[in-house]
């Protein structure tokens, strides 16, 4: 059984639909970018995934045990974020809210998942830093280890490099593949960087006037992917 | 000492109780409110309170809570409930239930002038500056404020990581199983329920300073969510004393003399902040 299964899903807001008929599953280990132009509804799809929004029509299934609030997620950053008076491991810490229902105060095991997830992203000389005192780069991996501590299974990212710098981009990349191959935690990613998705995903969805999921290889030779790369990308 | 026999007063006593436990909920709210940019909704909120009162002077409510509460809360609720989904954003939402309330309000009250009250404007200001009824409380207001800073302060303290969750992040608080929806309806009810007391207590703008200022300190030095409400509570608690005391000393208006204890503070916090960065 598949981790995720979209079934026939159709999704836009208030009734009017971006995008129609969606099929595709994740599988566990996949790594599956989210193509496609600005407008075409990748964020949407992210937040439908995520029960954030109703779908129009359709449905999104979970499989293998894994339940819709057990899936990590990386939203892009808010303004109201971008100066939160909050420490390193306040943040994290709260990736374990899900689990919590009604019991107020965290648990034990929570403060050492958060732990252990800070020194998985390498930043426990920075957990009793101020967020906001951090760089792009270090405010992401903070973002991405309460992602961690919200799952064991399936990662969602949300442009993870946007507005970072080529170096710290790179290194992003390397610790999102890593996450996939050594710790098998399966990802799915927006992405603008086309060139970066062919070389680190396993699997592509393009969305827009046509659509195509399947695998690398096999979109390269599709004729979506075909006229996609040649442009580049968006953007170029 | 003057200060002395001022504080063996039974007003004086019951005024620095309540003073203290109004400023003490304002702030615990003020953080997550000023974090979340509704720093208005206490101006806001107290205006429509006052636009409720007016309706209810003009239609000869003898008990003008009946309908001041629920239409605070209504306005509170739909406020801050609807969220990042909200139609017209946040601070043009409350710049327009606010001012619209505030005329309508007044606009029927000059229309229909109350029997037995013909001071208008008089009213008016000790709506909006609080006048003299911290001075002035019953038995009743002292214990209603008693219970109501319990409620808060426990509600606080039990859903503290959740508010956290909701204020930092509130698409992945939903996305990973927290009811956002349910925590933004409870923290709109109850910032709808103190604001409504305190303005009968301390005046519409006491209580939009009271919400915004010991937040703002706090964050000048403090770092983390958890030291700036500690922090923003304990400025709170410490500018209300300050105030009432002053005031009674010498014989200033209580809440104003609140919020300027409050501005102080906060420039004392900017400069430490500064000289903290520099450091």
């Amino acid at each position: 059984m598949a981790l995720l299964t979209c079934s026939d899903l159709s999704l836009g807001y208030e009734g009017k639909a971006i995008l129609e008929h969606i099929e595709f599953e994740v599988h566990a280990g996949d790594y599956l970018c989210i193509v496609g132009e600005n407008g075409s509804g990748k964020s949407t799809l992210m937040k439908t995934i995520l029960g954030l929004i109703r779908p129009l029509k359709g449905k999104v299934l979970t499989g293998d045990g894994l339940r819709q609030s057990e899936i990590g997620y990386l939203p892009q950053q808010t303004v109201v974020q971008r100066d939160f008076p909050a420490s390193v491991y306040e943040i994290v810490l709260s990736g374990c809210q899900g689990r919590q229902r009604l019991r107020p105060f965290y648990t034990r095991a929570d403060k050492e998942l958060a732990w252990k997830n800070i020194r998985r992203m390498e930043l426990e000389p920075l957990a009793r830093r101020c967020y906001r005192e951090l760089s792009g780069g270090q405010q992401q991996r903070v973002l991405l280890a309460r992602a961690l501590c919200a799952t064991r299974k399936l990662l969602l990212l949300d442009e993870p490099v946007a507005g970072l710098d080529p170096k710290v981009t790179a290194e992003m990349y390397q610790l999102i593949s890593d996450l996939n191959r050594k710790d098998g935690i399966t990802v799915v990613m927006i992405s603008h960087d086309l060139e970066a998705a062919l070389r680190y995903a396993s699997h592509i969805l393009h969305i827009g006037a046509s659509i195509y999921c399947g695998p690398v290889a096999g979109y390269l030779k599709s004729e979506t992917g075909a006229r996609w790369t040649q442009r580049g990308g968006e953007g170029t | 000492m003057t200060l002395r026999v001022y504080l063996q007063m039974p007003y004086v006593q019951n005024a620095l109780l309540v003073g203290v436990l109004v400023a003490l909920c304002a702030s615990l709210l003020g953080v997550t409110l000023v974090l979340r940019r509704f720093s208005f909704i206490g101006d806001g909120l107290s205006h429509v309170a006052f636009g409720a009162m007016a309706v209810a002077a003009v239609t000869g409510l003898t008990n003008d809570m009946l309908l001041v509460l629920p239409v605070t809360i209504l306005c509170a609720v739909l406020l801050l409930a609807s969220g990042s989904g909200a139609k017209i954003k946040g601070d043009a939402a409350v710049a327009m239930i606010s001012v619209g309330a505030l005329a309508i309000g007044y606009l029927l009250m000059n229309l229909f002038p109350p029997s037995g009250k013909s001071n208008i404007s008089g009213d008016v200001c000790t709506t909006l500056f609080g006048g003299t009824s911290i001075l002035t409380l019953t038995k009743l207001e002292v214990w209603l404020s008693i219970g109501l800073s319990v409620v808060v302060v426990a509600f606080f303290v039990l859903f503290y990581h959740k508010i956290f969750a909701i204020t930092f992040d509130e698409s992945f608080a939903a996305a990973t199983g927290t009811n956002t929806r349910l925590y933004n309806l409870l923290i709109a009810v109850i910032i709808a329920v103190v604001i409504v007391l305190a303005m009968n207590l301390v005046g519409s703008l006491l209580i939009s300073a009271l919400v915004v200022f010991p937040a703002l300190s706090a964050m000048r030095v403090f770092k983390s969510f958890r030291a700036v409400s500690v922090c923003a509570a304990c400025i709170s608690v410490f500018c209300a004393v300050m105030g009432i005391l002053i005031s009674a000393v010498a014989g200033t208006p209580v809440g104003s003399t609140i919020v300027a204890a409050n501005i102080v503070v906060f420039g004392v916090f900017t400069l430490l902040g500064f000289a903290r960065g520099r450091l």
